[in-house]
């Protein structure tokens, strides 16, 4: 009983100019529906292979603002990722370009086996079978979770969770990785594991947390929101020893 | 904690967990069916069934009582059936008069209710074999290659993916509740009836909010990775020439049994 699937090639673009900001954000503001106003005057160039750690406290808009890069949440101003505008007729290429790994990892988790969920980005990137595989296990093998395919995503604990999750957007081989507070809810053992993983990732990374030693290790760079604003931007070294800086912002110095 | 609670799975190198998922099915649904047409008391038909069903299971190396055993669950609803005793014209066996109501158990009625009883009692334990021996996420793979409905199959495997996440909320939920359940010395607490069932409906209501509000996190999720509004899946499942086999040979039996029961 032969079973065709749908194929489709969404055209994408294979390497962006070095120079280029691989996200340019200008003047972005952001109400919810309800008229809860999250976002003001957002402005952030993330450039090719930096590290960039955001922190501010629970509120702040780290989640929203993480959300417009994907294009979930469409707010007012100019937002371009690798270099396309943030419009309808973008939005494919740029979920492909942006791999945004949600908080929960049940949430982030929704097909009954690995495999389906690590497959998931790349099939509905319109590949063909073969490369759908060959992505699955190079994703698993990145995140050192090879031969967990066949697993159900409920059977697994909470910290091959998460690095499940990040093999779900790593299998469409993104340009920037946005990670939503990936060590919350781990054990300091896959928590170190963790930090050990996205020091071995080469890519652009973009990652909100509370978790100021895993920042200083890892992100060169730090960006600071509070109250819906980027507050300070700067070299995390920096930033850490300003302290008065940090406890304004409900930050504490690690 | 909830793994044994909804996952019947059970790990086996027997014919019938090799078997394709998608000849599974079929075959189930057509017993199921085969069952249903079986005419009332046709005891000699039913225990044809029944003993190919301790067959199977001996032949899955379940054990023969295994899908027996976890049968009963089903057996309540099968008294859904009991209104067939009193609805059936025949001779009268017994008369009863609840109130406004006089009831009249006819012979054929009581066989009618029997037999749905067993039929149900057999669907039932075939459906328990069908996923013992077959993953879950092999059943919803099945049911895609059989063309059921995209949307209903989706459902499906959403359903199967988060009845654990809700069922570890309820049971957070309920141990919340639990753990503030105190009462002082020398008193007597619990609160009215009224009161409870206040407290219950707030959780049911909790668990909606929470299950609405996942739901939206998750279909972000889908977006994030590029969903466009159908879902996509590989399927690497083959049906050999064993099991077109199989499948031709169980239809033969199905239908050998049929005709037994109407004809002979």
């Amino acid at each position: 009983m032969p079973i065709t699937h749908e194929k489709r090639n969404t055209p994408l673009p294979e390497n962006l100019a070095e120079d280029q900001p691989v996200i340019a954000i200008n003047n972005l503001d952001f109400a919810y529906p309800d008229g809860h106003a999250a976002l003001y005057e957002i402005s952030l160039d993330i450039k090719k292979g930096e590290k960039v750690a955001l922190v501010g406290p629970n509120g702040a808009g780290k989640s929203t603002l993480m959300l417009h890069l994907n294009g979930i949440l469409k707010g007012a101003g100019e937002l371009r990722v690798g270099g396309f505008p943030l419009n309808k007729q973008n939005l494919p290429v740029i979920r492909a370009l942006v791999g945004l790994v949600f908080q929960n990892p049940d949430d982030q988790l929704f097909s009954p086996t690995v495999f389906e969920d690590v497959a998931f980005g790349p099939l509905h990137m319109g590949f063909s079978e073969d490369e759908v595989i060959a992505r699955v296990e190079e994703a698993l093998a990145q995140v050192d979770m090879s031969g967990f395919e066949k697993r159900l995503s409920h059977h697994l604990s909470t910290g091959q969770k998460k690095r499940i999750a990040i093999a779900t957007v790593l299998s469409m081989h993104p340009q920037v990785l946005v990670l939503d507070e990936p060590s919350a809810g781990l054990d300091p053992r896959a928590r170190r594991g963790l930090i050990q993983l996205l020091n071995t990732l080469p890519i652009t990374m973009l990652v909100s947390t509370h978790d100021l030693r895993m920042a200083s290790e890892l992100f060169p760079r730090m960006v600071i929101m509070d109250e819906g604003r980027i507050v300070a931007d700067g070299l995390t070294s920096t930033l850490l020893r300003d302290e008065s800086l940090l406890e304004k912002h409900g930050l504490e110095k690690p | 904690m909830h793994d044994s609670l909804f996952d019947r799975f059970r790990e086996g190198e027997s014919f019938l967990h090799r078997l394709a998922p998608t000849v599974k099915v079929v075959i189930t649904v057509l017993f199921i069916l085969s069952d249903a047409l079986l005419p009332d008391g046709h005891w000699l038909g039913f225990g044809i069934s029944w003993l190919t069903i301790l067959l199977l299971n001996l032949a899955a190396q379940l054990g023969w009582s295994y899908t027996l055993k976890r049968s009963f669950i089903a057996f309540p609803f099968a008294l859904a059936a009991i209104t067939a005793i009193f609805a059936l014209p025949g001779e009268t066996l017994a008369v009863w008069d609840f109130g406004p109501w006089h009831l009249i158990a006819t012979d054929a009625g009581l066989l009618r209710f029997l037999s749905i009883v067993v039929r149900s009692w057999l669907s039932v334990q075939v459906a328990i074999l069908l996923v013992t021996t077959t993953q879950f996420p092999d059943l919803i793979h099945a049911l895609e290659h059989l063309r059921l409905p995209r949307m209903l199959v989706t459902v499906i495997a959403f359903l199967y993916r988060y009845i654990f996440v809700l069922s570890d909320e309820v049971l957070r939920l309920l141990r919340a509740r639990q753990a503030r359940s105190a009462i002082p010395p020398h008193q007597r607490g619990g609160g009215s009836i009224l009161w409870r069932a206040r407290i219950a409906g707030n959780m049911v209501g909790q668990l909606f909010l929470r299950s609405y509000e996942r739901s939206d996190r998750i279909y972000n999720a889908m977006l994030a990775r590029g969903y466009q509004g159908h879902l996509r899946t590989l399927n690497r499942h083959g049906i050999h020439t064993r099991d077109w086999l199989l499948m031709t040979f169980a239809i033969f039996l199905l239908i050998l049994l049929q005709l037994f029961a109407h004809l002979g």
